[in-house]
């Protein structure tokens, strides 16, 4: 391990190999557009974050007095399209499963590294499409842009945001392609499928979704287009036809989308319980099994969101009782968490720290969804503020929890130095009561009637909406912090060893940061994963980092 | 590993006589062809879903307004729908063909197959062109032009298509046949790039991939249409 | 890591080339007969054949050493099938309440 010096000299690596912009612009190394993706989607986390900004100010008062009614729908669209496509689903797979997708197997880079840097191109063309469409008038349907209001009513700017989309969604198909691809075909030897971590599992059946699901909303957003420009009919009641098509279109990629949101994140949450518990996983085949089950069962659910749009009585029973079923493979893998830190030896450190929030949360937002899933409740709470709720838990409370856990985890692996400790403790707790404070009255507003895309609502509910909106300032700093200080280390901070939570796994046999190709000589795995039997506690030194 | 290292592993496997063609990350040509093939069948994978959704679509609508659906296909030229399909095969017999040659290294019939396949696959647009100008001339092309008064519906005399219900049909038709008709452009694109790497003999039997991965790219839009061709051209029509 | 033998003999392309000219010109013949019910049944099970002949020889999933390539077109079958049956589930069952 390299000692505490404060500029040690610096070994060669992936960051100094070469400089200049286009030794980025041009790169095939993996780790590099996982630098470029990291850029990238924290720029649009901003963007997305702005607009949710605007609707909990709007949302201060019963009235509405910040905004017009037609600019609040647009706010509520962009936040969602901008957060869903731009943020949610490349996160985690682009940033960290493309850095550590190859280290983690033992491989030099994916399979197809030009496609991957194509892969990122895509996304800032369909970034930079959305961007101009947001600023020359936006879209005001809702992210669902149901039909026939998106195909036939509305004045917005449908197709050039479904072009932006469109042409995002082939970067996530590419993405999920070449992780396919490498973790079949490129594992070191000796790395079977059963030594495999568990974010690579993890985001195997995440790419499953990727590529099977996208396709089905590309051609959607096709149909959509093609409506809107010619007066087709496809979707409008007036001409023939059933805008529950779309619906049915639209669902069947965007629910399973959701997994694609949350299955990495669960991944990460395997890898820091296992370190920061020095143990390994509890039940890891079940685990395992448990991504490919949720990747699987999640395209058997999607008229869920249609219980009240008018599918038949016979087709929501079908679907509430599936609904149910994806509920399994989830709680299976919470309980292994669990049972995990069982007569583990727990550390709290910050990453372990978003896992812990990662287990509360994601599991207040999984029961919401069985409450969801029953067609008893669900005429009462849907399209409401409950489901807002809902799926916020899941997605921030468990995806981004996930992703700020893995970035703080992989940090010392990715730039070489250590992120301060304490302010990241900070910045876990800010971050977790921000977020409660946000969400859970939301929970309860919907529960009492308050409905959703609303910019107005009656003057009882003002209490919690104030609550809320407090709760996402708070939040906002919470996420602040972590770009503050990531930034300060990466020239302040001190140098990282090659293995700081002398954890398991191939990514920290290699140098911090690594080089180009990773490894000197291809590794031979002999070892199963997670063995923490062998490698110990963990170092005495990051026990001692304090503020 | 350094730039040194990494340049005497690369110069060791040049003496060795590695594949001009292996990519650095790979660490035989087998992985790399492996890894490239299992790349397009999972891309075609995708594609299949891509259709698929219109093929949902058009299920759902050709059962509820079947009779609509008839009288809107029987527009259609069935002759030239049959010959397009006939021509199609044929071409992913050239196609094959090409594979082969390239594995056995017989340069004249790979060059041969690959020109012939994309003449083959001008021919399929040609046709299609005819079709759509003849659906053109005909105002069934969706839109602000299209008209479909009075069109019986065959085996129901006496009674019309309703022509928004047609509208919906002839907008699936295009779309799905479009759409297929953009794989076969890049599809030509594909060929004629792999006729370039023929003719400057890059392609061997020890390094034929780009072949083999373009021609499964090409029998899958020739499946496409196996199915487009029952499904749009023959509703009822013994009717 | 498969073998890459899948050069099939000539016979065997010419064969399946022309079963599937036959079989488009099978489609099309009986297209105009009056099946009932079962013509669009006939019409797609011919083309499955005629899809399922191109995929096993002239694709080389007959023979690839390579289990993955039947699992992956397999799944995207599976996955295909699914959005149009749970669709129909719904489209289907409409007229029923």
């Amino acid at each position: 391990m390299a000692t505490a010096v404060a500029q040690p000299v610096e070994r060669e690596n992936y960051l100094n190999k070469e400089y200049g912009a286009l030794s980025w612009l041009f790169t095939t190394d993996h780790k590099r557009i996982a630098l470029l993706y990291l850029a990238s989607i924290t720029f649009f986390f901003f963007i997305g974050g702005f607009f949710a900004l605007l609707i909990r100010l709007e949302l201060l008062t019963p009235v509405g007095d910040l905004v017009q009614a037609d600019t609040y729908n647009k706010l509520f669209t962009m936040h969602g399209m901008v957060m869903v496509f731009f943020f949610l689903i490349p996160s985690i797979p682009a940033v960290l499963g493309n850095f550590l997708v190859p280290l983690m197997i033992g491989a030099k880079d994916l399979a197809f590294p030009r496609v991957n840097l194509l892969s990122w191109y895509l996304y800032i063309i369909g970034g930079a499409i959305m961007l101009h469409c947001m600023l020359t008038g936006g879209v005001d349907t809702g992210w669902t842009f149901y039909t026939p209001f998106s195909t036939a009513y509305t004045n917005t700017k449908i197709v050039e945001a479904g072009i932006a989309i469109f042409i995002a969604g082939f970067s996530s198909i590419l993405t999920g392609l070449n992780f396919v691809v490498t973790i079949h075909r490129m594992r070191a030897p000796g790395m079977t499928w059963s030594r495999l971590p568990l974010f690579i599992w993890a985001h195997y059946a995440t790419s499953i979704v990727q590529l099977l699901g996208t396709p089905v909303i590309a051609i959607t957003i096709l149909l959509v287009a093609a409506e809107r420009l010619l007066h087709l009919g496809i979707f409008d009641p007036r001409l023939g036809g059933d805008p529950l098509l779309f619906q049915h279109l639209f669902w069947f990629y965007s629910h399973p989308a959701v997994y694609i949101m949350i299955l990495p994140s669960m991944g990460v949450i395997s890898e820091v319980i296992a370190c920061y518990t020095r143990k390994r996983i509890f039940g890891y085949k079940f685990v395992a099994l448990s991504s490919i089950g949720i990747a699987v069962l999640g395209f058997l659910v999607w008229a869920h969101h249609m219980f009240v749009a008018g599918i038949s009585v016979y087709a929501a029973l079908v679907f509430s009782l599936l609904s149910y079923a994806v509920g399994v493979p989830s709680a299976v893998k919470v309980f292994n968490w669990t049972a995990t830190m069982y007569r583990g030896s727990i550390h709290y450190d910050a990453p372990m720290l978003y896992a812990f929030g990662f287990l509360g949360l994601f599991t207040i937002g999984g029961l919401t969804g069985l409450f969801l899933a029953c067609l008893g409740v669900d005429p009462h709470v849907t399209d409401t503020y409950f489901v807002v709720a809902h799926f916020h838990y899941i997605m921030v409370g468990g995806a981004v929890m996930g992703y700020l856990g893995g970035m703080h985890f992989w940090w010392p692996k990715i730039s070489g130095r250590l992120y301060p400790e304490g302010w990241a403790k900070l910045a876990a707790l800010i971050v977790f009561i921000g977020f409660n404070l946000t969400f859970f009255p939301q929970f309860i507003l919907g529960y009492l009637g308050m409905p959703r895309r609303y910019y107005q609502y009656p003057g009882e509910f003002q209490v919690l909406n104030v609550l809320s909106t407090a709760g996402a300032t708070v939040l906002g700093i919470g996420y602040l912090l972590p770009m503050v200080y990531f930034l300060w280390s990466m020239r302040y901070g001190k140098p990282a060893p090659d293995n700081p939570w002398n954890a398991a796994g191939l990514e920290w046999q290699t140098q911090s940061p690594p080089t180009t190709f990773n490894f000197d000589e291809e590794p031979v795995v002999t070892w199963e994963a997670y063995n923490y039997e062998q490698l110990g506690e963990f170092p005495p030194e990051q026990e001692a980092r304090g503020v | 590993m350094s730039d040194q290292a990494a340049a005497s592993v690369h110069a060791e496997a040049h003496a060795e006589g590695h594949n001009p063609a292996l990519l650095h990350h790979f660490a035989e040509p087998e992985q790399q062809r492996d890894a490239a093939s299992l790349g397009m069948w999972v891309f075609l994978a995708t594609e299949l879903m891509f259709f698929g959704g219109m093929f949902c679509a058009y299920l759902i609508y050709r059962l509820k307004y079947f009779g609509d659906f008839a009288a809107a296909s029987s527009t259609l030229n069935t002759a030239l729908g049959a010959t397009n399909t006939g021509v199609l095969i044929c071409s992913s017999l050239t196609v094959v063909l090409a594979v082969w040659a390239a594995q056995t290294a017989r340069r004249t019939l790979l060059i041969t197959s690959l020109v012939l396949t994309i003449i083959l696959g001008f021919g399929f647009l040609g046709i299609k062109g005819i079709e759509y100008r003849d659906k053109f001339v005909e105002h069934h092309v969706p839109g602000p032009s299209f008209s479909f008064d009075s069109e019986p519906i065959p085996g129901h005399p006496g009674q019309f298509a309703n022509p928004n219900h047609a509208q919906i049909y002839f907008a699936l038709y295009f779309i799905m046949t479009g759409l297929h008709a953009v794989h076969m452009i890049i599809g030509i694109g594909i060929f004629v790039w792999l006729l370039t790497l023929a003719w400057k003999r890059r392609l061997t039997p020890e390094y034929n991939t780009p072949v083999e991965i373009g021609g499964l790219y090409w029998h899958f839009v020739d499946i496409v249409w196996i199915y487009l061709f029952p499904l749009l051209y023959l509703i009822d029509k013994h009717k | 890591m498969s073998a890459h033998s899948t050069s099939s003999p000539l016979k065997t392309y010419v064969t399946i080339w022309a079963a599937l000219l036959v079989g488009t010109y099978v489609t099309y013949r009986v297209a105009f007969l009056d099946l009932g019910p079962f013509n669009a049944a006939v019409a797609l099970t011919i083309a499955t054949i005629k899809a399922t002949l191109v995929a096993l020889f002239f694709m080389h999933v007959k023979g690839a050493g390579d289990k993955m390539i039947k699992v992956v077109v397999i799944s995207a079958l599976f996955f295909l099938m699914l959005l149009l049956v749970l669709s129909m589930a719904d489209f289907g069952t409409r007229a029923w309440s």
